[in-house]
């Protein structure tokens, strides 16, 4: 009992400050291949920190809905974030909801935010909502064929099971099922965390906004709260997509000595994402909205036929 | 065992004189407003007897057989309630209690006000009839009682029979559930033809007796037969018609449980009338169960009237149960009964859930069209100030019928998914890939319901209103909030509860496939929900709630160490520098749900029309009229022609309908001469 609530309590705090140092991290990479400076790895942290404190402003035309949905949208992302393995297989609450719950966990937090954003009334709101809910609906079908993939490869929808039948055959991810899924998560990853191709974090460019747009009459301390939310999504993601398509080095229980390698090693699998995704965003440029179905259906595709070469090489 | 049998007779009986009630108030003007109310009440109790006797004999897990008195020697009206029957007359009753409280105040508004005492002399009889059709034991007086539902409903949609849309609805409706139940006719005396009898019990396996084309064609026409009731696609077209015309007490019995007889009567034909099916007619209900899930829900995104829009998600969500049919039966054809019944589980789950949600999100429309006085979503806006607990509740239904956790959606969505996953290790060849397919497009369909929610109550409920009667809404009153807030706990309960309430369909799955997996789908003390031993996969929605309120200590503490300091304004809404923000600026539904009309194009055909009046410059209109439209394919593709055929061989046929009574004398005659030369055998 006392061993399970360290757990929860150590891979929460790893979340929380973890996640800010990916999305500076990514920031840094993309301006380092652009030749840029760009601001230091810990800057999220700094902003985070500065907006906790800010005052805020809140729209009058808005309800609860909108007071509400920063810690909903918070406490939804940290709760997926616990049914992942991350630094052990044995995620701490995987028990208690595998995949599906933290694919619909995420889409709770994305359902009050996209309310938040028509509560304040202003086009953009509205905007930002639409789009929002348009993108994630085209690339649930392929986010979904991809964990049915893996699912079906463990005999589980279970996280923790996942990643232990991964940890016993290392490498699996060599497999054309596994390879292919695992291209469509990462367009999945790109789409559902806001990156270009498909959405720019760093503009509040009118035509071009979604995620931005949704939230922009979000300020002081709800807006450190969706910033973050933003920053834990996305490790989130990253962390589903790392320890179940490569467990090298993750520890089968939570003995400290191994904790501590299998973090290494998850700090490494992460860098090697990270710099895949800034690779991404600095070579492409942002796409038409109604190009990005195009993306996303190249996504679904791609996780049918790793659907299609499980059954053909199932034995 | 409980004095069952005289719960339910009791159940019948006040139904029956609730309703023989309103009729005699009707004729008495004075008397009716002031007894309408009380007949409401009188309905909800009645609603509890029945609700006690259903649980009681799902509890006892054993048969009921007894017979009402009939008059007829030859005819008995047999009445049993099994496992499957006292689930059905369980949701029912749940559904019924709630409606009937509802009802106590939205009959002092509306078309209903202006007959109450009819209203509820039909509102009783149509809530007898369901019981009945739930609970009737042999065929004709299942039919009896299916068409009794037909014209009570009908009768009920029609309440507002001044206004022509109402008509109009009504008339399809019932033309509609007419066909359905002409197919039903033949089917079941397909059935009964080789089972040598007319009762339930005997048609047990039936289907299995009858060589393979008349078993086949059987099949097919108690699917399509059941199909026009259930509202499958492309059976579906009288729900969007008919639901939104009816009082929203009615629409929301009409979407919650009259669908379901549809259901009911499937899961009677598949898992009690037929043994094993051949594979095609699985497959058959499962691509049936995924088109309609997903047109369902498209269709649903387009409309910004609110009534159709859950009308359409009605049709939406009988897909998803039917998904649950249809991995059943797959399962069953490949001989893994365990399956079967995770599968069935899972439908007859959403069964229920449906009903709660949606019947509470009906409810919800009704409170905002009596609140609001429109139906028309583009001129709502910011009702969550004027109507705040209608409000509440919305929400409620909302986030559960789009499949969120912690509600109970949720849960029968995961036990879909689960059903389908298993799908694939478990059957041979190319019908193994369906299963992930399907289970892909059952999370569009989610996600898209999502979307849709999004616009129902962002629209509806959030940000400036749009017109002066959504400025000036008023809240529900007391026993209206009562009703929704039942099953807005319903919901509730049913999410976290879930392992409380999966034992209820053990005898279900013992019954239709002698296996009981429900208690492997509940571990550790009821706090887990788990899929049992074919798979793994385990997911628990009340320590998620837990830990989702536990979390909640994060963003707190970060409020109350650093936020709470921090100095904090009302400002207005950013208007692009435009001289504040109106409504004119706010999002509207058409334009929500713009992006999705374009991706699926192809399916929509949207047709726009916009015109400017100007004086100097294009740049500077005076006047913007736009108009968009999707064309409805299914109405010009499919019934039209069907129509166009129907009206020629009517104009063709009128000669014999000379008018003359000798004439039609003449056709008894003959036919009854015919009758005795060729039907009647020794």
């Amino acid at each position: 009992m006392i061993g399970a609530a360290i757990a929860i309590g150590f891979q929460a705090a790893l979340v929380l400050l973890l996640s800010p140092l990916v999305t500076g991290f990514n920031r840094f990479l993309k301006a380092r291949v652009q030749l840029r400076r760009g601001p230091g790895v810990l800057q999220p942290y700094r902003d985070i920190f500065k907006l906790l404190r800010k005052g805020m402003v809140i729209p009058e035309t808005a309800s609860w809905i909108f007071t509400v949905t920063p810690y909903l949208l918070f406490v939804t992302t940290l709760l997926a974030s616990l049914l992942i393995p991350m630094v052990s297989a044995l995620a701490p609450l995987s028990l208690f909801g595998g995949v599906l719950a933290v694919v619909y966990l995420l889409a709770l937090g994305r359902f009050f935010t996209a309310l938040a954003g028509l509560d304040t009334g202003s086009s953009f709101g509205g905007l930002g909502s639409s789009r929002e809910m348009t993108i994630s609906a085209i690339a649930e079908p392929a986010l979904m064929l991809a964990v049915f993939t893996v699912a079906i490869g463990a005999g589980s929808t279970n996280l923790s099971t996942v990643a232990l039948s991964a940890l016993g055959q290392s490498w699996r991810f060599l497999a054309p099922s596994q390879m292919l899924a695992f291209a469509a998560l990462f367009i999945v990853l790109i789409a559902e965390t806001g990156r270009i191709p498909v959405d720019n974090p760093s503009t509040h460019l009118e035509l071009t906004m979604i995620h931005e747009a949704m939230i922009l009459e979000y300020s002081g301390p709800y807006l450190a709260l969706i910033e973050w939310s933003a920053a834990m999504k996305q490790l989130v993601l990253m962390m589903l997509m790392v320890n179940v398509f490569f467990p090298f080095g993750l520890s089968e229980d939570w003995s400290p000595l191994a904790v501590l390698i299998s973090l290494a090693w998850f700090l490494l699998k992460l860098l090697l994402l990270s710099l895949a995704v800034a690779i991404v965003e600095v070579s492409n440029a942002k796409m038409r909205l109604f190009r990005v179905p195009e993306l996303l259906a190249v996504a679904f595709v791609l996780s049918a036929l790793a659907l299609v070469s499980t059954f053909l090489f199932q034995a | 065992m409980g004095p069952i049998r005289e719960l339910y007779s009791a159940g019948l009986l006040v139904y029956a004189v609730a309703a023989l009630a309103g009729l005699t108030a009707h004729f008495r003007k004075t008397t009716a407003p002031w007894i309408a109310p009380w007949l409401c009440y009188t309905s909800m109790a009645a609603a509890a007897l029945e609700f006690s006797a259903s649980a009681g004999a799902l509890i006892a897990g054993a048969d009921f057989n007894w017979s009402l008195p009939s008059g007829i020697p030859s005819i008995q009206y047999g009445v049993r309630l099994d496992p499957l029957s006292a689930f059905f007359n369980l949701s029912l009753s749940i559904l019924a209690v709630c409606v009937a409280v509802y009802s106590v105040s939205y009959l002092r508004h509306g078309a209903a006000s202006r007959r109450p005492g009819l209203f509820c002399c039909f509102f009783n009889l149509h809530l007898l009839s369901l019981t009945l059709v739930f609970t009737a034991s042999n065929v004709i007086f299942f039919l009896i009682a299916w068409e009794m539902v037909v014209v009570t409903s009908y009768f009920l949609v029609v309440t507002d029979h001044e206004a022509a849309e109402s008509r109009k609805g009504g008339q399809l409706y019932i033309l509609m559930s007419r066909s359905g139940t002409g197919l039903l006719f033949i089917g079941f005396l397909l059935l009964a033809s080789v089972a040598g009898s007319m009762e339930f019990s005997a048609l047990h396996g039936s289907g299995e007796k009858l060589s393979p084309v008349l078993g086949a064609s059987a099949f097919l026409l108690l699917f399509c037969g059941f199909g026009v009731k259930a509202g499958i696609v492309p059976l579906h077209i009288w729900l969007p018609a008919a639901h939104p015309v009816a009082p929203s007490n009615v629409s929301a019995l009409m979407s919650g449980i009259v669908i379901k007889t549809g259901i009911y009567g499937m899961a009677r034909v598949f898992f009690d009338f037929y043994g094993v099916l051949p594979v095609w007619a699985g497959m058959m209900v499962l691509v049936a169960g995924v088109i309609s899930a997903l047109l369902g829900v498209l269709y649903a995104l387009m409309e910004h009237d609110l009534k159709r829009l859950l009308a359409y998600h009605s049709i939406e969500n009988i897909g998803i149960i039917l998904m649950g049919f249809g991995s059943a039966l797959l399962f069953r054809s490949f001989g893994h009964p365990q399956l079967a019944a995770l599968a069935l589980v899972a439908g007859l789950f959403h069964t229920v859930n449906h009903g709660v949600f949606k019947c509470l999100l009906f409810l919800g429309a009704g409170s905002v069209l009596q609140g609001a006085g429109t139906r028309n979503m583009e001129e709502m806006g910011g009702l969550i100030r004027r109507m705040p607990w209608t409000a509440l509740f919305f929400l409620i239904g909302s986030v559960a019928i789009s499949g969120l956790p912690p509600l109970n959606g949720f849960v029968s969505e995961w036990y879909t998914y689960q059903g389908l996953l298993a799908g694939f290790g478990a059957t041979p060849t190319l019908t193994r890939m369906a299963f992930p397919i399907a289970g892909a497009l059952l999370a569009l369909t989610a996600a898209l319901a999502a979307a849709c929610f999004v616009k129902a109550f962002g629209i509806t409920f959030l940000a400036l209103p749009r017109s002066d009667h959504a400025a000036g809404a008023s809240e529900a009153p007391t026993t209206m909030k009562t009703g929704m807030a039942g099953l807005a706990v319903a919901c509730v309960v049913l999410g976290l509860g879930a392992t409380w309430f999966i034992p209820v369909f053990a005898p279900v799955t013992q019954r239709a496939f002698g296996v009981q997996i429900t208690q492997q789908l509940v571990s550790a003390n009821g706090l887990l929900l788990t899929v049992g031993p074919v798979r793994n996969g385990s997911v628990s929605p009340l320590i998620l709630s837990f830990a989702l309120v536990a979390l909640l200590a994060v963003p707190l503490a970060l409020w109350f160490t650093l936020g709470r300091k921090s100095p904090r304004a009302k400002g207005p809404a950013w208007d692009c520098g435009l001289p504040g923000l109106t409504s004119a600026n706010e999002f509207t539904a058409t334009a929500f749900s713009k992006p999705l009309r374009m991706i699926f194009s192809a399916l929509f055909r949207p047709r726009r029309e916009i015109q400017a009046e100007f004086d100097v410059s294009p740049y500077y209109p005076k006047a913007i009229h736009f108009e968009s439209e999707i064309e409805p394919t299914f109405e010009t593709h499919l019934y039209e022609p069907i129509l166009a055929g129907i009206q020629s061989l009517a104009a063709r046929m009128r000669r014999i309908q000379t008018g003359s009574i000798h004439a039609y004398l003449a056709y008894i005659f003959v036919t009854l001469i015919l009758l005795l030369l060729f039907g009647v055998r020794e």
